[in-house]
């Protein structure tokens, strides 16, 4: 056994790091230091810079796009793009409709989609959940009736991402209601700017941004040509798309920022005739989760090693997924407990009061419940290993 | 990055498991307890046999050749069996002193006996005030002629009640928490002015408190340099906690295993307890901190081996953490799965949980290593 990346692993990085350095534009960078929420102008800048280097899709084949890298690399290129604080890219095109057209379209839907999604042409927002239908995803109503060569869609979508951005929207709508719910769910594509009856409304959520949307189909028409597989076959496409969704949920990375602008803070606030950092009781309590948040690395790293040699995902990436946001929602947490009397600040806090590098901590802490929430809430995690692991009876 | 075993490594994990299911399942722990040594001289011959007490010996010294890696492996499946045998105090703590420090005459005087399974040895470091400061040594080594006095008292002796030899940590200078002036030296059992007070522990194993009066040593007797024994007790402590970390894992896929199997089994109101969701959670929380736990072990396993000691402690530190959080969450909440029966002696689950308690307080408990990992340069340096 081994801990240690090879010679080569190693220069990979060097050159990712370095590079990362060099493409970020100064003000990006500025923001970056400063661990601002980034607007949209800015992850599309940078989607940009990464397409003209060919980096946009890793995880892509390398024949659409993807840059040939193994496990061990997309990984260490997450790792320092987390690093250096560069913006994330939408995920909704590169790592979930793109993938699921790379597997299940059409060659005219390949042809169609992909060139755009991989240049940042066409932002994509992906319309699964309902107000009655979270966890419960099968029972979702969107209706997508026939009508010639189209399905006519009514119906509701909300939690859509940044879908005030988006130029298409992916959804799972009902196509059919005999037999179990999951039978009836075909997987549609729909252009938001061209299609009337659609309509995007942003809401706020307490971190203060209007991350996500009500989305509302009024009669909208779209074409059956924009059906991905068959009608009626969008549920296990969806379940697939998922899996994706849940590997890198963890939040190691971000932990790991987080807990080394904890010490930065730490060390900046004077208490006494010392600092914060000096304090043996918060010292130990960010030592706890840098302790923690190392054996959740090892577990993660093990995964990534086995899914270097093919071994799909299964039961055990959602261990990954509720131990990584619960020790992510913490570290927010312990951020929040080294601003002291400065986490009543809020975004655009005037410098007088608060630091600029400081003023995204609050919106993140607030934000960052929803860790536990997304990407199958932590007690659906639960569900999913007791049920399909350790096969425990059901009720 | 590889965290695979190999085939050997598979294969010495399967000869282990077989071996305690044959020859020493719980049942046979149960009955050693009730003995004064509280192990089977016969067993450790056997277990010498296999190879196992000469796993990190190199094999031009005619041992197996392997590394820390291996004694985990070993250890997880002894620990699933609560095999009493002294394979952490002789081939951990000693056995790791010896390789590093122990001139050739010393290595076929008594590291030879012991991997060969005629004898076995302890080491002997903490004492009453010390709690898990290895620094903290009142016991002291005077000069006298070419050899050395000893006189002391050590607490909680891994088999001290049994060894052979007994490697004892002496203040040779400095005051009492001074790091430097501590030495190493190997003690016979039966030598003058050495008394053992066997003590059984919670976990039905035996250490001693050891008493030295005027207890006279050969110069012979000192392993490595006068006063510069600090690095290798450290290490040897960090090793205690990896080999905890191993040993610790056999316990708790055990009590985790058990867990499960009883939800299936145990009904109440006409259904198995392990439809409720309630305890399907809880289950499910106790999967993860096991499989945390597992990466925890291979962590510190990888770990022990490390020259470079600053790396060694930050990680044996957080996988040690995880053994006593992680580990206490599977064993406490296996116990409450299981009802009243598991606070019966009569269940395996309570022996489990024992062991595993004394583990989590032996070689630094939860608060003593986070305040190591607090310590270390490398806690301070910002990325």
């Amino acid at each position: 056994m081994d801990l240690s990346y090879t010679p080569e692993q190693e220069e990979f990085r060097k050159e990712v790091r370095s590079w990362i350095a060099e493409a970020m534009p100064a003000e990006m960078k500025k923001h970056a230091q400063d661990g601002a929420n980034f607007e949209h102008s800015e992850v599309m800048e940078w989607h940009k810079i990464l397409y003209a280097k060919g980096w946009a899709a890793p995880n892509w084949p390398e024949e659409v796009g993807g840059t040939g890298w193994d496990v061990a690399q997309r990984s260490i290129f997450q790792d320092e793009c987390v690093r250096a604080n560069a913006p994330s890219l939408s995920p909704f095109g590169l790592s979930m409709v793109g993938p699921l057209i790379i597997q299940y379209g059409s060659d005219e839907q390949k042809k169609r989609f992909l060139p755009k999604i991989l240049a940042g042409e066409e932002i994509w927002c992906q319309g699964y959940s309902e107000p009655n239908a979270g966890s419960d995803l099968a029972n979702l109503q969107l209706r997508a009736e026939k009508d010639g060569d189209d399905y006519i869609l009514n119906g509701q979508k909300t939690w859509t991402t940044y879908a005030q951005y988006a130029d298409w929207i992916f959804v799972l709508c009902r196509t059919s209601s005999e037999g179990k719910k999951q039978e009836g769910i075909s997987f549609l594509l729909a252009d938001i700017n061209n299609t009337p009856g659609i309509d995007v409304k942003p809401f706020l959520t307490t971190g203060g941004t209007l991350a996500f949307s009500e989305t509302w189909f009024k009669d909208a028409r779209v074409s059956q040509a924009n059906r991905v597989g068959p009608e009626n076959g969008g549920w296990s496409m969806a379940k697939a798309l998922l899996g994706h969704e849940r590997t890198g949920i963890g939040g190691i990375a971000e932990s790991a920022r987080g807990l080394t602008q904890t010490k930065e803070i730490a060390q900046d606030t004077p208490v006494g005739k010392g600092t914060l950092f000096d304090d043996a009781d918060f010292r130990r309590r960010i030592a706890r989760k840098e302790m923690r948040l190392r054996t959740i690395e090892i577990m993660n790293l093990r995964a990534l090693a086995a899914a270097q040699v093919g071994h799909a995902p299964g039961a055990e990436s959602s261990v990954l997924k509720i131990v990584g946001t619960e020790l992510q929602q913490e570290v927010t947490e312990l951020q929040m407990d080294a601003l002291g009397h400065n986490a009543m600040g809020w975004l655009d806090s005037p410098t007088d009061a608060l630091p600029s590098s400081q003023q995204s901590i609050a919106s993140q802490f607030n934000y960052l419940r929803a860790a536990t929430i997304y990407g199958g809430s932590n007690e659906i995690q639960k569900n999913i290993i007791a049920k399909q692991l350790l096969r425990l009876p059901s009720a | 990055m590889n965290f695979d075993l190999t085939e050997e490594q598979q294969m010495i994990m399967e000869q282990v498991s077989k071996f305690v299911a044959n020859e020493s399942p719980v049942s046979r722990f149960r009955e050693l307890r009730e003995t004064d040594q509280g192990w089977d001289s016969k067993m450790w011959s056997k277990m010498a046999e296999q190879g196992w007490l000469s796993i990190e010996v190199p094999e031009e010294q005619g041992g197996f050749g392997g590394s820390f890696v291996d004694v985990a492996v070993i250890l997880e499946q002894l620990g699933r069996g609560l095999v009493p045998e002294p394979f952490i105090p002789s081939v951990v703590l000693a056995g790791g002193i010896f390789k590093d420090l122990a001139d050739e005459a010393q290595s076929e005087a008594f590291l030879t006996p012991m991997i060969e399974g005629r004898t076995s040895l302890a080491f002997a470091y903490a004492e009453k005030q010390s709690r898990y400061d290895l620094s903290d040594c009142l016991t002291k080594a005077e000069k006298s002629g070419d050899g050395w006095t000893i006189s002391g008292e050590k607490v909680w002796v891994l088999n001290g009640h049994a060894a052979d030899q007994i490697i004892v940590v002496a203040r040779t200078a400095g005051d009492q928490l001074d790091e430097s002036g501590l030495s190493l030296f190997v003690v016979d059992a039966d030598a003058k002015g050495l008394t053992q007070v066997r003590t059984p522990g919670m976990d039905g194993q035996r250490t001693a408190v050891v008493r030295l009066e005027g207890v006279e040593v050969g110069a012979d007797r000192l392993l490595g340099s006068e006063g510069e024994a600090f690095a290798t007790v450290e290490k040897a402590i960090d090793r205690g906690a990896a080999a905890a970390c191993a040993e610790g894992q056999g316990q708790i896929r055990e009590l985790f295993e058990r867990t499960v199997a009883y939800l299936k089994e145990r009904e109440q109101f006409g259904v198995p307890i392990g439809s409720f969701q309630v305890l399907q959670h809880i289950a499910s929380d106790m999967y993860a901190e096991m499989e945390l736990c597992g990466s925890a072990t291979i962590l510190a396993s990888i770990q022990a081996d490390n020259p470079d000691a600053e790396a060694r402690k930050r990680d044996i530190s957080a996988a040690k953490l995880q053994l006593s959080d992680g580990g206490w969450f599977v064993q406490e909440n296996a116990i409450q799965l299981f009802g009243g029966i598991g606070v019966t002696d009569e269940q395996d689950e309570g022996l489990f949980f024992k062991r595993l308690r004394v583990l989590s307080g032996l070689f630094g408990d939860a608060d003593a290593h986070v305040a190591r990992f607090q310590s270390l340069k490398g806690f301070d340096a910002i990325d």
